[in-house]
């Protein structure tokens, strides 16, 4: 079973609370291991090889087996939900795909996420989410816009 | 600069595709795809969790736009003439604009529309938009994809 250490660090109390840029509302690193990428794969139905085999991932030029784009976004979001309290309040979740996540056939591949107030308007406050792995961030512009009251 | 756009076809952009079947969210998908993201929020597994936020039942993370988008881009991909080829397609982008989440219990169809294609050195960028509504025909998602197709010589 992957590991998943940290969770929501609520240093502002709740979504609800006041937000002030800067905040960081959740935090946690998650353990990929070759098993994730799999378990995504049948959750998901995207059944691309790059994401399982090596042979596949080395032969179009890859420098190993990658996660799926859409697991490092859906895990990274998934950071917030805690603190969010109610996913209905996610009015617009976006990424840029920027650096691959190479996944170890043993150590696997750590990926850290750290959530940021990163603007407070009428209404709306958009969260930055910085995801890394080996010490690059992996995605671009993520940024999570929720409904506070 | 020439026309030349990785190939794809600029006559994409506008065509008409028809809505995908309807696709009908399980309770167990949900808790499939949950644990998948590394989910940890009981919204996503407990009934009682979700119907405390007011939801029918449980909640489905986020990204699970996805999986019925996805349907949109197969049929994208299965245009005989777009001059895509999934080898040489990289996801560059991906955003989703929510009017509410995905709901257990939900039939949805996805209605797709390329909405750009730019050339970047040899490469398309192509954008489509996969626009999901409800059984009552009430928008609840526009998943929107950026892909970037690669020239056509690796």
């Amino acid at each position: 079973m992957s590991a998943s250490t940290g969770s929501a660090t609520g240093s502002t109390g709740s979504a609800t609370g006041a937000l002030a840029v800067g905040d960081v509302v959740a935090e946690r690193t998650v353990q990929l291991t070759r098993e994730s990428l799999v378990r995504y794969a049948g959750a998901s139905g995207d059944f691309n090889p790059i994401h399982y085999r090596d042979d596949v991932a080395a032969a179009v030029g890859l420098p190993g087996v990658l996660a799926h784009g859409m697991l490092t976004m859906g895990l990274s979001v998934e950071t917030l939900v805690p603190w969010l309290g109610d996913t209905g309040r996610i009015v617009e979740y976006g990424v840029r795909f920027t650096r691959p996540v190479v996944v170890d056939p043993e150590t696997g591949a750590e990926v850290t996420i750290v959530a940021k107030v990163g603007a407070v308007e009428e209404g709306v406050a958009r969260i930055d989410l910085t995801v890394s792995h080996g010490g690059t961030t992996v995605l671009g512009k993520a940024q999570v816009r929720i409904r506070v009251s | 600069m020439s026309l030349k756009s990785g190939s794809v076809n600029p006559e994409l952009v506008g065509r008409d595709f028809p809505p995908t079947p309807p696709y009908l969210v399980g309770r167990e998908k949900v808790r499939e795809f949950a644990r998948a993201v590394f989910a940890t929020d009981p919204q996503h597994t407990d009934p009682a969790a979700a119907q405390a936020l007011g939801y029918a039942d449980v909640v489905a993370p986020p990204t699970f736009a996805m999986v019925v988008q996805d349907l949109t881009l197969q049929q994208l991909l299965g245009e005989p003439d777009s001059g895509i080829e999934l080898s040489r397609v990289l996801h560059a982008e991906q955003r989703f604009r929510y009017s509410r989440p995905i709901v257990a219990g939900d039939e949805l169809i996805a209605q797709l529309s390329v909405t750009g294609i730019r050339t970047l050195g040899g490469n398309a960028m192509v954008t489509s938009d996969a626009e999901i509504t409800d059984a009552a025909g009430d928008h609840v998602v526009t998943a929107t994809s950026v892909l970037l197709v690669g020239e056509g010589d690796r």
